[in-house]
């Protein structure tokens, strides 16, 4: 393993380590998103049937809400013990650590999902196993590209002041595209018959955001994290 | 610049007083009538919205990389002027679409992506505002990110909603539109310039003067 994967790898087991000792993050956000999944039942939910296109929506407005929560959450424990500082200091790249830190948010927010996919399928009748491996490549894809940008913006937060209000202020506007193609993409999945061509065309936007925020992403975090 | 200043305000004034009439003297387009006079502020003033955009992306890239606070100013300016071409666009444009399609807001996609854009501008005055210190880096990183994602938002709501007229307006103008409508986007581009030149020149002032300040107090005290 080159230094740069062994350091990411390293930064990654940190978070999770302290992640598996408290559960605080995971329990929270979980029962953050099961809360936010209530809420909009409420709202779209008319005479006992779901509105159309409703389960997905309900889906990513989850799985947005709830990775915020998670990206504020873990930086503030960052921040509270000034480990952040600290991490920035050690002799390895900064992309690297970046890159640490994106792979444990993403398996944080991917632990919530487990749970998630299968209750909004469960509690709105959603069929969102009929395609399972297409569903699974939609939800990844959208998932790496909240967090990508995400990331980002949480780990320069950590020095700025009302970060809790401004990290999402920031996030859904630029992360647009991502809700946008994951909900066509995971409707035009619900769809009966599902149209598979819609769904291929959202997840290859999916991929090409991606692709575009991450490189932007790597090459930024060094400029961005170093204090003039 | 401050010698281009002077006379571009001047002109910049001129032409705004010269538009109207310009305006009025057009042909009037058939379906529409006189409602799509308001084509010729609302069109340029989103034409110079994105080019502000892109002019505050840019000057990001470069603050953030080359570490210029020229650079930085001129993002400052520049997305300030984002949020307020970008009002100017979002208030004439629901008052022309409540007379051509009888509601005030569509879901398209030229709509949908101003807003979005005119939105990530004001997210970076808010941070710049509210950020505390080292927001500049911040607020440059969602210039930079803002002005990448342009093209993600047009395509995605494009597909979101496929139902809409098609942007080649410009080009299908009558030749007596088209006078008046390049002459407007003129006078807006202008306007810009004087304003970002304006606004990055008190930037710079402001910057001067801490300085001087800063100066002053380690004379007194040393």
């Amino acid at each position: 393993m080159g230094p740069f994967l062994r350091v990411a790898w390293l930064v990654m087991r940190k978070d999770l380590t302290v992640e598996f000792r408290s559960r605080e993050i995971l329990a929270t956000t979980l029962f953050f998103a099961l809360s936010a999944v209530l809420v909009f039942a409420v709202a779209l939910v008319k005479e006992g049937r779901t509105v159309v296109d409703a389960a997905a929506g309900i889906l990513w407005v989850a799985i947005a809400f709830a990775g915020t929560l998670a990206l504020g959450r873990t930086f503030e424990r960052e921040r509270y013990t000034d480990t952040l500082q600290a991490l920035l200091l050690a002799p390895a790249d900064r992309p690297a650590i970046y890159v640490g830190k994106l792979l444990g948010i993403i398996l944080m927010i991917g632990a919530t999902e487990v749970v998630i996919v299968p209750l909004v399928a469960f509690l709105f009748q959603a069929p969102l196993f009929d395609h399972t491996l297409r569903l699974i490549g939609i939800i990844i894809l959208g998932t790496v590209g909240f967090a990508a940008v995400g990331t980002l913006f949480a780990a320069m937060l950590v020095r700025a002041r009302s970060r809790d209000t401004l990290l999402p202020v920031l996030l859904y506007p630029i992360t647009i595209p991502v809700i946008i193609a994951g909900v066509r993409g995971t409707s035009a999945l619900l769809s009966d018959p599902a149209d598979l061509a819609m769904a291929g065309f959202w997840t290859s936007l999916l991929a090409f955001f991606d692709a575009v925020f991450l490189v932007l992403a790597l090459w930024t975090f060094e400029p961005l994290m170093t204090e003039s | 610049m401050q010698r281009v200043f002077v006379p571009a305000a001047a002109l910049c004034a001129l032409m705004f007083a010269v538009a109207p009439f310009l305006v009025v003297g057009a042909p009037y387009e058939s379906t529409m009538g006189l409602v799509q006079k308001i084509f010729y502020y609302h069109a340029p003033a989103g034409m110079t919205m994105f080019l502000a955009a892109f002019v505050s992306g840019i000057a990001s890239g470069v603050y953030l990389f080359r570490g210029s606070r020229t650079g930085d100013r001129i993002a400052a300016a520049a997305a300030e002027l984002v949020v307020l071409f970008g009002a100017i666009v979002l208030v004439t444009g629901p008052l022309w679409g409540r007379k051509a399609w009888g509601v005030w807001w569509q879901w398209d996609a030229r709509l949908t992506s101003s807003l979005l854009l005119w939105m990530m501008f004001v997210a970076y005055l808010l941070v710049r505002r509210y950020g505390g210190p080292g927001s500049e880096k911040l607020s440059a990183a969602v210039a930079l990110f803002g002005m990448a994602n342009v093209p993600f938002v047009y395509v995605s709501v494009n597909f979101w909603r496929t139902l809409h007229p098609k942007t080649s307006v410009v080009s299908t103008l009558q030749p007596g539109m088209r006078g008046p409508f390049w002459f407007c986007v003129g006078a807006f581009v202008l306007l810009f310039v004087v304003l970002l030149i304006s606004r990055v020149r008190l930037a710079q002032q402001l910057a001067d003067l801490d300085a001087l300040y800063l100066q002053a107090g380690d004379r007194a005290s040393a």
